[in-house]
């Protein structure tokens, strides 16, 4: 662990100062693309890594972020700030409607719910012509201020406070980790039966764990309505995209701090570049590349890509 | 009114049949090794591409041309299994889930690749036009399409109640142990089932190339009625997975009637829950 947190701090320490020395938007872009990645993956690992419960819907919550946020700006003038607050309240309701349910079924059973669950979600806000529809919702352009979450001139005050959530992110996670909480979530991933037999109230600690994703998920979402200032459902409540946050979890390493992170410096550049660099023309290589590196890991190293870098560590 | 409606009733009754056919496949599969594969709408949109290529460069109608796309689909799936599903077969559930998803994403990509995001579909076909049969109007197709799935039903279930092969298949995916002590190879019955599993998505896919869009996605939403079908008719069970098929069919095309088109995918995934919660072995299933 501690070579590996060296060489986190020394990740951190050279994102915080990138963006002084290295002046091109498309870069600055990408690497908050990737940060925002890293940060919703990091939600998916505490459900779907830490307490081994795959789910399929996190769009949904990111969603809720992203559309709680523009909503509220929109239609009652209420700041972006005390949206992220009302899409974290909203995400974390879901999560628990949905999880109190859905918790009782075992393994398969509730992917395959979880998918059900995030595309009702995404038919629903296709339909629901408050929310714009299939349209979707263009966000208001305010004056540019930390207190308006909206920059024009540049992109960096964005890439600073996306750099903070996932700081955040790393925190929670780490401090799962750590704490009792860690414990009783691998318990339920490893042997539920045992877990349940030791006094673990496994249905309570699934919810716990489900709700933390739903917020960190949620967080991003306002932020990308805010960065983009354009929402529609097919670009915040897709199935692919939930696909997406476990596959960068599975490349970097399931249920490990840091494997969120790497899998998002992998898989976020790999889809970015293939679309710039091939266009059109190289639609669907980017899925087959990503594709073959999640196979050749789930069969060969399901521990994932972080394993092969902090050899021997735990 | 009411001739539209029975109208409407009698096309969900005919899909039906179909989304039987795509789930029996699944269903074995998950059955025999309790993996559940979730490329198999991918599958489906392979073999409906096969059925369509078939046609563009042989100029072969679908109907002649199911043999060889079922023997493709069937191979496909054999070949699957020996590379990418053995090696993972004892392995953790996460595991399997990210191969399948894997084989998901890999067909996907080939398609839009190879063949771009285009819709494409097979003009005419043999069995184009329309029957009316008690003052309902039907699709020719959709109506061969249903009797094919029946047939292949049919024949699925025979083969599994009545021949030595099949009767093997059904005690491995009772008890592995105590089949493989009758002599019975589980690996090649799997791989055996593999192939099955696929080739009916093969037959499936053909069927619906003479009436349905062809495009890289299409898998998803089949992937998806097949998963509530399965989970409906019980995990594991061919019988219920035949009911089960109809009636999502008909859940499907009533709620488009009678509610939204564009919400009727939605009432289908509710279907799903509501089974999930309230009945959890579905309507046949063991357990």
């Amino acid at each position: 662990m501690k070579k590996g947190l060296l060489a986190f701090l020394l990740l951190i320490c050279v994102l915080a100062v990138f963006p002084l020395f290295l002046r091109d938007p498309f870069v600055w872009h990408l690497l908050i693309m990737i940060m925002m990645y890293a940060t919703m993956s990091i939600g998916w690992n505490v459900i779907g890594g830490y307490t081994g419960q795959v789910s399929f819907g996190n769009a949904a919550f990111f969603g809720l972020g992203a559309y709680a946020t523009a909503i509220l700006l929109v239609n009652y003038n209420i700041n972006p700030w005390l949206g992220m607050l009302a899409g974290c309240i909203l995400s974390v309701g879901l999560a628990i409607i949905v999880g109190y349910p859905c918790f009782r079924l075992r393994g398969h059973y509730f992917a395959i719910a979880t998918i059900a669950v995030g595309e009702i979600m995404g038919l629903i806000f296709t339909n629901w012509d408050y929310v714009g529809a299939a349209v979707g919702i263009y966000l208001p352009i305010m004056e540019e201020s930390f207190a308006n979450f909206e920059f024009h001139s540049s992109k960096i005050p964005y890439y600073y406070i996306i750099l903070i959530m996932l700081l955040f992110a790393i925190a929670v996670s780490y401090a799962i980790e750590k704490s009792r909480l860690g414990y009783y979530f691998r318990a339920i991933k490893d042997d539920p039966d045992g877990a349940r037999s030791l006094g673990i109230d496994i249905q309570k600690y699934k919810m716990i764990a489900f709700s933390i994703s739903a917020v960190l998920t949620s967080i991003c979402g306002t932020f990308y309505a805010q960065y983009v200032l354009y929402i529609h459902p097919s670009s915040t409540m897709d199935l692919m995209m939930s696909i997406h946050l476990c596959i960068i979890v599975m490349i970097g390493g399931i249920g490990r701090l840091f494997g969120p992170v790497l899998g998002a410096f992998v898989f976020i550049p790999l889809m970015e570049l293939t679309r710039v660099y091939l266009g059109s023309e190289g639609q669907g290589i980017d899925m087959i590349i990503y594709s073959l590196l999640v196979i050749t890991i789930a069969i060969w190293k399901p521990q994932g890509l972080w394993a092969l870098i902090s050899k021997g560590d735990k | 009114m009411e001739g539209v409606f029975s109208q409407t009733l009698v096309s969900g009754i005919l899909i039906g049949f179909v989304y039987a056919l795509i789930a029996v496949g699944l269903t074995m599969i998950f059955g025999m090794m309790d993996i559940v594969n979730f490329a198999h709408g991918e599958y489906l949109m392979v073999a409906m591409y096969f059925a369509y290529w078939f046609f563009v460069l042989f100029g072969m109608d679908p109907l002649y041309s199911l043999p060889w796309v079922t023997a493709l689909l069937f191979l496909l799936g054999v070949i699957t299994y020996y590379i990418l599903i053995r090696p993972i077969i004892n392995a953790p559930m996460l595991s399997q889930i990210f191969v399948t998803f894997g084989i998901l994403i890999l067909l996907r990509g080939l398609a839009q690749y190879f063949w771009k995001v285009d819709y494409r579909m097979i003009p005419q076909t043999l069995t184009s036009g329309n029957v009316s049969i008690f003052g309902i109007y039907i699709g020719v197709p959709q109506l061969v399409a249903a009797g094919g799935a029946i047939f292949c039903n049919g024949l699925i279930f025979w083969f599994l109640k009545s021949t030595r092969v099949g009767m093997a298949l059904e005690a491995v995916a009772e008890d592995k142990e105590s089949a493989r002590l009758m002599g019975i190879n589980s690996d090649r019955m799997f791989a055996l089932a593999w192939g099955i599993g696929i080739a009916t998505v093969g037959v499936a896919g053909t069927l619906l190339s003479s009436f349905y869009y062809v495009f890289p996605e299409v898998g998803s939403n089949f992937c998806l009625i097949a998963f509530v079908v399965v989970a409906l008719g019980g995990f594991g069970s061919v019988a219920g997975a035949f009911i089960a098929g109809i009636i999502v069919g008909v859940v499907e095309v009533l709620s488009g009637y009678l509610i939204a088109p564009s919400l009727k995918f939605m009432f289908v995934l509710l279907l799903y829950l509501a089974v999930v919660f309230i009945r959890p072995q579905g309507l046949m299933g063991r357990k």
